[in-house]
């Protein structure tokens, strides 16, 4: 058996840039019809359905707020409606708010709580009812190695990536009788837009970390999206996969 | 009408649930006679809202418990 999302349709939460762009891209060169959404990029969210449509796949550019449930089923509601089902959910979208535990602003914990968190919680249940009704589906939900292993600083983002992993755990457990799975992938340092605020120092320091002693791509974090959107991961859900350079080993 | 509805919700019981028509009585619990799970309920409820294409809020959908309930209810929602 070959790897190929040929026939399904996904959908990637904060697809316009950074990894949920090199997930959506890797999903459509594999085969599959891919829909993305983007909160403010809509530039960039143009710019990769230009390169997924290149690829004579079928993509939508979807602006929506992550944090809005009923949004979440107009979205899902609406791929469903135009592409006939859905295979695929990559809850992606993410932010940071990084401060001091003393100087965190109860906004900055909301703020990075919500987006992150509670975005999983919206797309995943809109998505249940129709991949109930098809059967199958697969949910990938994008954590952290700090959800792991926490990070000095970043409390509100490592509190959002581990709750995203406890959440995935009980919603794979919820569904598996209907063939719905669901994993976690927990990225590391990947050289991103969101990395690139990070100082010289810092960054040197999560190297030294690292024990394969770079920082990763964002199409290595697509990659393992790829293998659990894929049939190649039938009996594979709950699980948390890190692709972190064996940093939280 | 009341009738056409339901014998449309019992085929529908008997189809998802695998149950003999003869346990499809009113009275009869979807969880605790018919032996549905939690989800199963929930994909009852979606093909009532299939079969009868109307769309029934979670929190009504909380209250049907019953084969009678749901007759109830889809009778009332259909008048």
């Amino acid at each position: 058996m070959s790897l190929t999302l040929e026939g399904k349709t996904c959908l990637v939460t904060g697809g316009s840039r950074g990894i949920g762009k090199a997930i959506a891209v890797r999903l459509a060169e594999f085969g599959a019809d891919v829909a993305i959404t983007y909160a403010r990029s809509a530039d960039a969210a143009e710019e990769v359905k230009k390169e997924i449509e290149g690829m004579g796949r079928k993509c939508k550019s979807i602006q929506a707020d992550a944090v809005d449930l009923s949004r979440a089923e107009e979205v899902i509601a609406e791929i469903v409606d135009d592409w006939g089902k859905i295979d695929v959910i990559v809850n992606n979208a993410g932010i940071t708010k990084d401060n001091l535990i003393l100087r965190m602003s109860e906004e900055q914990w909301d703020d990075v709580i919500t987006t992150n968190l509670k975005s999983v919680f919206n797309y995943s249940k809109a998505a249940a009812k129709p991949m109930m009704r098809n059967r199958g589906g697969s949910i990938i939900n994008i954590s952290s190695v700090v959800g792991i292993s926490g990070n000095a600083g970043q409390s509100n983002y490592s509190a959002s990536k581990a709750g995203i992993i406890g959440f995935t755990k009980s919603y794979a457990k919820e569904l598996a009788s209907r063939n719905i799975r669901a994993n976690v992938v927990a990225p590391g340092y990947i050289l991103t837009d969101m990395t690139g605020e990070l100082d010289e120092k810092v960054l040197q320091g999560i190297k030294d970390e690292t024990p394969l002693g770079r920082a990763g791509n964002p199409e290595e974090v697509a990659d393992a999206v790829t293998f659990l959107s894929s049939d190649m991961s039938s009996y594979i859900t709950g699980e948390v996969i890190r692709v972190d350079g064996g940093m939280a080993m | 009408m009341s009738q056409d509805v339901e014998s449309k919700v019992k085929a529908i019981i008997v189809d998802k649930l695998g149950v003999d028509e003869s346990e499809v009585v009113a009275e009869a619990n979807f969880t605790n006679d018919l032996g549905a799970d939690s989800l199963d309920t929930v994909e009852l409820i979606m093909e009532f809202e299939k079969e009868f294409d109307l769309s029934i809020p979670d929190e009504d959908a909380e209250n049907i418990a019953t084969v009678g309930d749901a007759v109830t209810y889809l009778t009332g929602k259909l008048s």
